[in-house]
């Protein structure tokens, strides 16, 4: 029987942000002084599509609760193509993470642009409330990595 | 393992006041790796930045974590310093805590310990870093500048002046744009045709500007400095070398029953047309879809008549590809439709107008020849009403969110003219705001109220109904007054909001530079860098960006040429060494990676390779790292993981994630 | 001084869905009533005193019962705040306070007049009988 721990669940979240549209996105959130909880934090790549399905799985291995990734809108990529590249992958990584019992809910695609840094701050806390009410993560996840 | 410095900026309060920097300092000297670690007021300041140097040589460091603002704001900075005291540039990682730390948090203790967590992330990724040689290429000395306005002429002529050569390329059969269908202009009351036609001019003159009307931008390649573009010049069916612009082809056009655009619709014009007297080129064009040769095959009185045999029914669109180093919007707007505005009868009464159709009315070469006048019955008006915010300052889905900016002042300009050329007209305004912000832009909005006796109304106006007698009923009130008012009037003028031209998203695209919610172009800072946009090559002139007056966009115009001069007078430009880069041992040769990749930096050689002791000829990859933009495309298409990013490879990526994981 | 009642002003908002801070007092609600003559408080007011938790007056208003329901104000406000919900929600809420019914059914023939749009019937019924 897995004991809970009876400090507060603190979900571990990252975000992977392209860095033309949804890092400044995330920068304006910050200079706008829009809040979105601690336990997200930011990668910068250089577009979605340099996000590597075995990142996604790498972070659940880890023990991340939550993984969520936001690019250019479509059709706005810095590159032309890449989020549409990254759309598809993503589409097919969750559907099977979902088969592997990661629910849908702790993956998330969001096209942010460089000027939403209202959405960017919605958007974060929406997620961090959604993975707060689906709990610790403990499919994928190594217990070989978790600190006890 | 590398020697890793860490360095923590207080950035005054900014960061210091919620994150406990002296912790943060504390706790990451723990982790491996890190020989040096301080906090300092203004890490980018002289100071700061001496003694990162200081330490670089002092600790023999090889690579640096900067906890400080966003790296869009001081990467560049903390690299060059890198580079000033002998550390390659590409050793360098920030780890953002102002951004997305210390100005989204209050509480301290969790601040500090995101900090700490974003700051391993960067140690993590730092270890991994390999120096990196910037390329080189070249830059193409010739500018773009899309969209032939006042904001497209004015950059143009400041880009021309300085030596280099300009291309314009407009839309429609001439430049001009939005300011050539202006009577006069605020706050001088200029007349808009004298102040703009010696610019177009000018501008035809130059000999540096080459100007493409009747043209569009179809295809857009390259990047910053060696951009291919490619340019549909729509067939004119008119020869320009030929055309003396004598006008009698339009004269003699049979069909003229085209609404005439460059009026707004409304008058009409020939199918054989240029747009207005002033046009630059003076050289029609034919309307093909409203041409009875095109359409029957029989008439061609325009050739008949034509002295200098001109016409020519055959010409095809021609596409001119042109090589450029840097690339100017300035697209322009138009004003909203008014369609979903049905309490303003706009679409029943021809006697409510918008604002820009009342310039038409009021310009001397428009449709009623400069006479005040109502469009149903072609009489004086006595009673005119203005409405202001006619879909600005719209949250719902009807109109725009945004303020026009604009409107507030032409509305005071086009109220004193009609009091001052026809003083027995009264004007009433109705406003939700007057915003008149600018240099004597106030003061003249007091003239409209004290001099010329316009009357200011504060209260939207809730409906326009027609009544019977041919008169219109403006259904509103006073809300300083608390009172009902029902004014009767012979002309409503609509104030609409203004957009950005409906095919700059499309434009956008092509430019792969970014837009916001409302199409209008971002630019890459909205304090510092406001004429560029994020895209490096791309710069933004005038109401492409967002709404501004005439002055404004002159100003804009110029400054977006000085970017644009600063970009061309350079002979080569240093390239981003975050390129793709494939491990040839590993490569199989499957062209996956080619196909994703959009600027086809990827191509295959035939290579020896040594493999176990075994030498083999094979087919890799290789990338040309001056075409490689480093989107990372290729690096998750592989199915053999052989191509990696420079600097964002999968080694680091992961450490970051394992760092935040943690 | 007036009496301050945020309890009651938070429970219209909710009530009525409006969010009264996206106000920017342009009085295009109160241009567009065909009502506007015969309020007391004006339709723009009834954002305002919503804001400021003024609830008491709206509750003793005129207003609730000469507003005819007909949504011009709702349809045109650029602002999406949508004045016309809030009266409706004040108006419920006075209903739910009074208990019982103002108006009985029989009632109504008499009160029949064959000019009224049948939208106005159908909107005075469900006000008076909730």
């Amino acid at each position: 029987m897995q004991i809970e721990s009876k400090e507060e669940f603190r979900p571990k979240i990252v975000a992977f942000c392209c860095n033309w549209c949804s890092y400044a996105g995330a920068d304006l959130a910050g200079s706008s002084r829009l809040a979105y909880p601690a336990d997200i934090k930011i990668i910068r790549v250089p577009c979605s599509c340099r996000v590597n399905p075995l990142f996604i799985l790498r972070a659940f291995e880890k023990g991340a609760d939550g993984v969520i990734m936001c690019g250019c809108h479509p059709g706005d990529c810095h590159y032309t193509t890449g989020n549409f590249y990254a759309r598809r992958r993503m589409t097919l990584l969750f559907s099977m993470l979902d088969y592997l019992g990661v629910e849908n809910g702790r993956t998330r695609v969001e096209w942010v642009s460089a000027a939403e840094g209202a959405k960017f701050s919605a958007t974060m806390n929406e997620f961090a409330e959604k993975i707060q009410s689906l709990g610790r993560n403990v499919r994928l996840e190594d217990i070989r990595c978790r600190k006890e | 393992m590398q020697r890793i410095g860490v360095f923590v900026c207080h950035c005054g309060s900014n960061i210091a006041a919620t994150v406990d920097v002296k912790k943060v300092v504390e706790m990451v000297k723990q982790e491996p790796g890190v020989v040096h670690a301080e906090d300092y007021q203004y890490m980018c300041s002289e100071a700061g930045q001496s003694r990162v140097a200081a330490a670089i040589r002092e600790h023999g460091l090889t690579g640096l974590v900067i906890c400080s603002c966003s790296p869009r704001m001081h990467e560049t900075t903390f690299r060059k310093c890198a580079e000033k005291a002998g550390l390659n540039p590409y050793m360098v990682e920030i780890a953002n805590i102002r951004e997305q730390c210390s100005w989204i948090h209050k509480d301290v203790e969790e601040a500090t310990k995101k900090a700490v967590i974003l700051a391993r992330a960067a140690i993590a990724k730092v270890d991994r870093d390999a120096p990196l040689q910037q390329g080189e290429s070249v830059v193409t000395k010739r500018a773009l500048v899309i969209g032939g306005g006042i904001a497209g002429i004015q950059t143009a002529l400041d880009i021309a002046d300085a030596g280099y050569k300009v291309d314009i390329v407009e839309k429609s059969p001439s430049i001009g744009g939005r300011m050539s269908q202006l009577d006069k202009t605020f706050p001088t009351l200029d007349c808009s045709a004298c102040i703009l036609t010696p610019k177009m001019v000018e501008a035809s003159a130059h000999e540096n500007i080459t100007i493409y009307t009747y043209s569009e931008v179809e295809k857009v390649t390259g990047f910053v400095g060696d951009f291919t573009v490619d340019i549909r010049k729509k067939a004119r069916s008119v020869d320009m070398s030929k055309c003396t612009g004598c006008g009698v082809c339009q004269e003699k056009c049979p069909s003229k029953k085209t609404p005439n655009e460059f009026n707004r619709g409304l008058n009409t014009r020939s199918a054989i047309y240029t747009p207005f007297a002033q046009a630059i080129p003076n050289v029609p064009v034919i309307d093909r879809e409203h041409c009875i040769k095109f359409k029957t095959g029989k008439c061609g009185v325009c050739s008949k008549v034509c002295q200098a045999g001109a016409i020519d029914y055959d010409q095809k669109d021609e596409i001119i590809t042109e090589k450029y180093g840097a690339i100017v919007v300035a697209t322009g707007f138009d004003m909203i439709k008014l369609d979903k505005y049905g309490e303003y009868s706009y679409q029943e009464s021809p006697d409510v107008i918008t604002s820009l159709e009342l310039e038409r009315i009021m310009n001397a070469a428009g449709p009623t020849k400069g006479h005040l006048e109502r469009l149903s019955d072609h009489k004086p008006p006595k009673e005119m009403v203005f409405i202001q915010c006619v879909g600005s300052r719209c949250s719902d889905k009807r109109g725009k969110s945004y303020c026009s900016k604009i409107c507030c002042m032409y509305t005071a300009k086009q109220a004193i003219l009609i009091r001052d050329k026809y003083p027995d007209v009264n004007v009433t305004v109705f406003y939700i705001d007057v915003r008149t912000p600018g240099k004597n832009f106030d003061e003249f909005y007091r003239r409209a109220v004290e001099e010329y006796g316009v009357d200011y109304i504060k209260g939207q106006v809730g409906k326009v109904s027609q009544t019977g007698d041919g008169k219109l009923l403006v259904q509103g009130v006073d809300l300083l007054d608390q009172k009902r008012i029902l004014k009767k009037a012979d002309m409503v003028v609509l104030a609409a909001a203004i957009e950005p031209n409906e095919d700059a998203r499309k434009l956008a695209t092509m430019l792969t530079a970014s837009m916001d919610t409302n199409d209008f172009f971002t630019e890459a800072h909205p304090k510092l860098r406001p004429v560029e946009s994020p895209t490096a090559g791309v710069f933004l002139s005038g109401v492409a960006q967002g709404p501004k007056d005439i002055p404004e966009t002159v100003a804009q115009a110029g400054a977006a040429a000085v970017k644009v001069i600063g970009l061309l007078a350079k002979d080569k430009l240093k390239t981003n060494p975050c390129t793709a880069k494939p491990d040839e041992l590993l490569c199989n040769g499957c062209s996956v990676c080619a196909n994703v990749c959009p600027y086809g930096a990827i191509s295959y050689i035939e290579k020896e390779v040594r493999d176990h002791g075994i030498r083999e000829v094979r087919r890799i990859a290789s990338v040309n790292s001056a075409l490689c933009q480093g989107c990372g495309a290729c690096t998750v298409a592989c199915p053999s993981g052989v191509m990696d990013l420079q600097g964002f490879s999968n080694r680091q990526i992961i450490a970051e994630v394992d760092a935040i994981c943690k | 001084m007036m009496k301050i009642d945020r309890e009651k002003a938070n429970e219209i908002q909710e009530l009525s869905g409006v969010n009264t801070k996206k106000c920017m007092k342009c009085g295009k609600c109160s241009a567009s009533c065909p009502s506007y003559e015969e309020m007391d408080i004006k339709p723009h007011q009834f954002v305002s005193y919503v804001q400021r938790g003024e609830i008491e007056p709206l509750l003793q208003s005129a207003s609730l019962w000469k507003c005819l329901s007909c949504f011009a104000c709702i349809e045109r406000c650029p602002r999406d705040v949508k004045p016309g919900k809030l009266v409706d929600a004040v108006r419920q809420m006075v209903i739910r306070e009074r208990g019982g019914n103002h108006l009985q059914e029989e009632e109504i023939p008499k009160l029949l007049d064959p000019e009224l749009p049948q939208q106005l019937l159908v909107s005075a019924f469900r006000r008076e009988k909730k």
